[in-house]
């Protein structure tokens, strides 16, 4: 089987036309900018790490143009399942950046109200949400809601879970108006996508009897394109698509990982000719839809979202030691509700103990 | 009152409950046209189609998985594992999912989801079929967990848990489904017993014994023979394992001066080396004999031909309440 990637821009910024996804009306220069913010806010967050006011980060380096590109493809109804990468999503659906800070600086575990923003909390366990984006898509199908659908972003690695799979079933049988997002960037931690899978990953989707198709994730335009299309496949009824966007983890799996023990420099230095921000900036600039002024003030604007980020995750506070027991039922637990005394006189003890020194 | 089983029971429930709130679903393998494995939910597809009592493929994760999804969108999913002994696929959904979301959303997240599986030995079944894992889920924050035992405590307790905004494994004791007793079915729900305290189902003063789902019966037939050598046994059926009510244990326990449980389910870190440990604290002055414990052994459940060793039945309940007597 041959494989075909859908690219609408090459990696030296020329536009390529594909018939089947012709492009209107597209903000180019919003996607643009998306992109420089996310690796701007990205970068800023790997620093708090490296001196220690976040507990780790998983950078979505090399991956902007796969996230910016599908998530601005998302009409405000539609429900997105990210994995844990998802930063640059998560700016496309309008969630604060110190949402995902307050997450990895373990003040909270990411308590942002997913129907806010129409963005579910990040999902830990590898493939968990395919399941949970499949069954909201078949709540979107009982609520006979046509102008919605689903997406659920994972990874390579995630194709070898058993739940992934279990969604794709399930998707297939009942018809599901959800798109499964992979963003293949090469590596499940350490491990090769070769490990996973001895056919393109999108190919497997015709196991499960639904189309799937590889997009160049770090052509912004081809992933704003196939994700428009598969979701609007799913909006009218024809049930689910698995995009493959083929992309490349350009930092490591996460802050405590080194990839220099699985990987060659010269791989790393292949990719960043593909770097999905320098050929839409390349793009703007010969096309002459953006001069200086544009890109100087989508840097400057930048460095002020970094900065911005960095002072309010220094001013967070840590949370109060009792709110522990908050949240873990809607109704009564009289087991905890005596823990929590306990442990309140517990604390109590020591304020005590303080002012009888004083 | 109507005299029904206790599978009729919670078919009942299940019925009022879908009746009730077109937000409910039932969801499983088997669960539609079949009408379950059990006939747990025999005519309830038929009646309130495919789209509310929806047949899945076999896969517990994704039942689970899914009933997940639904709830995000607002649905009240039942969902239905075959048999004990199959809920593990499906426990990551429940452990790191089902049960931490609430949590970890600070409370934006509320999901109702219902998940009821038969469970326990005593049916003479092929492996996997007869386990009690209930304590994996009393051990995981987040959950609540309860066991019916007779048909009038199922109606009640299958349209609590659907009306609970939090997540319930409900237990059904499997070789119980074909007892019948009498139901009042008339019976205003907010006047039934709260699906979070325990009932005292045999009053008595000499010593107080704990059980639930399938033992229930056996302990108040234990009961009926302790009264013959003068013995008066309270019997106390817990109902939800977690929370535990340990408000009506201790209550008893500091009455009665013995404590004796009694559950299928392994007695090494099962439910009762909890409800042991916090007897001892709170009931420390009024204890006659140490909390004696009756259950399965540290063995994986065994063979049929022989799990009649395996289960605690009358006489070894007995034997234990006896034994809590010669201190």
């Amino acid at each position: 089987m041959t494989i075909e990637t859908i690219q609408l821009l090459t990696p030296e910024g020329e536009r390529v036309e594909h018939p089947d996804y012709p492009l209107q009306d597209v903000d180019i220069k919003g996607m643009y900018r998306d992109m420089v913010l996310v690796r701007r806010f990205d970068t800023e967050a790997v620093a708090l790490q490296r001196q220690g006011e976040l507990g780790l980060w998983a950078s979505l380096l090399g991956q902007e143009a796969a996230q910016v590109g599908s998530a601005r493809a998302l009409s405000p109804r539609d429900m997105v399942f990210p994995s844990y990468r998802e930063h640059g999503v998560a700016w496309c659906r309008g969630l604060d950046p110190l949402r995902l800070i307050e997450m990895f600086r373990g003040v909270n575990n990411g308590a942002w109200d997913p129907e806010e923003h129409k963005f579910h909390l990040y999902t830990i366990v590898i493939g968990d949400q395919t399941l949970h984006a499949t069954g909201y898509a078949m709540g979107v199908q009982r609520d006979a809601s046509e102008d919605e659908a689903v997406i659920a972003y994972f990874g390579d690695g995630a194709t070898s879970q058993g739940d992934v799979s279990e969604a794709f079933g399930w998707a297939s049988v009942f018809h599901a108006p959800v798109v499964f997002y992979c963003q293949n960037n090469q590596f499940a931690i350490s491990a090769p996508p070769e490990r996973q899978s001895t056919v393109p990953i999108y190919q497997r989707a015709s196991g499960f009897g639904f189309p799937g198709i590889r997009v160049d994730g770090n052509d912004v335009l081809a992933c704003y394109a196939v994700t428009q299309r598969a979701m609007r496949a799913a909006r009218e009824g024809e049930g689910p698509t698995l995009i493959e966007a083929f992309t490349y983890r350009m930092g490591a799996h996460t802050t405590t990982d080194d990839a220099t023990r699985y990987r060659l420099a010269s791989e790393l230095e292949a990719w960043r000719l593909r770097d999905p921000i320098e050929r839409v900036r390349a793009y703007l600039a010969r096309t002459r839809e953006a001069d200086a002024a544009f890109f100087e003030q989508v840097d400057t604007e930048a460095d002020e979202l970094a900065a911005k980020l960095r002072a309010a995750c220094l001013a967070l506070p840590d949370p109060a030691p009792l709110s522990l027991f908050d949240h873990v039922y809607a109704g009564e637990s009289a087991i905890l509700d005596a823990e929590r005394a306990q442990y309140a006189a517990y604390l109590a003890g020591f304020d005590e103990e303080e002012g009888a020194q004083r | 009152m109507t005299r029904i089983t206790l599978s009729r029971a919670i078919n009942e429930g299940l019925r009022r409950s879908l009746e009730n709130n077109p937000k409910v679903m039932i969801m499983g393998e088997d669960v539609g046209k079949l009408g379950g494995v059990f006939r747990v939910t025999d005519g309830l597809q038929k009646d309130f189609g495919e789209h509310r009592v929806v047949d899945t493929p076999l896969a517990e994760s994704g039942i689970v998985g899914t009933a997940i999804g639904l709830a995000l969108r607002g649905y009240r999913p039942v969902c239905e594992i075959q048999f004990d002994g199959f809920v593990y696929p499906a426990t990551d959904q429940i452990i790191s999912q089902l049960a931490k979301m609430r949590y970890r959303s600070q409370g934006h997240i509320t999901l109702p989801v219902v998940i009821r599986i038969p469970f326990g030995g005593g049916i003479g079944a092929v492996e996997h079929h007869s386990e009690s894992p209930e304590v994996i889920f009393a051990h995981t924050a987040g959950l609540r967990v309860v066991a019916c035992a007779d048909p009038a405590d199922a109606f009640a307790m299958i349209q609590l848990a659907i009306a609970s905004d939090d997540p319930v494994i409900f237990f059904e004791p499997k070789r119980r489904y074909w007892e019948k007793a009498e139901v009042d079915m008339a019976a205003p729900l907010s006047e039934a017993l709260p699906l979070d305290k325990a009932r005292t189902v045999h009053p008595g003063n000499d010593v107080t014994l704990l059980s639930y789902g399938p033992l229930v019966r056996t302990c108040l037939e234990a009961a009926v023979a302790a009264s013959e050598d003068g013995r008066s046994v309270e019997v106390i059926n817990l109902r939800s394992l977690s929370p535990l009510d340990v408000a009506t244990i201790t209550e008893s326990v500091a009455r009665t001066g013995r404590c004796v449980i009694a559950h299928e389910a392994p007695v090494y870190a099962g439910l009762g080396a909890e409800i042991a440990a916090r007897v001892t604290e709170e009931c420390f002055y009024s204890l006659e004999a140490p909390v004696l414990r009756v259950g399965g052994f540290a063995i994986p459940y065994p063979a049929a031909r022989m799990e009649d060793h395996y289960l605690p039945d009358l006489d070894r309940i007995l034997d234990a309440v006896d034994r809590a007597f010669a201190y």
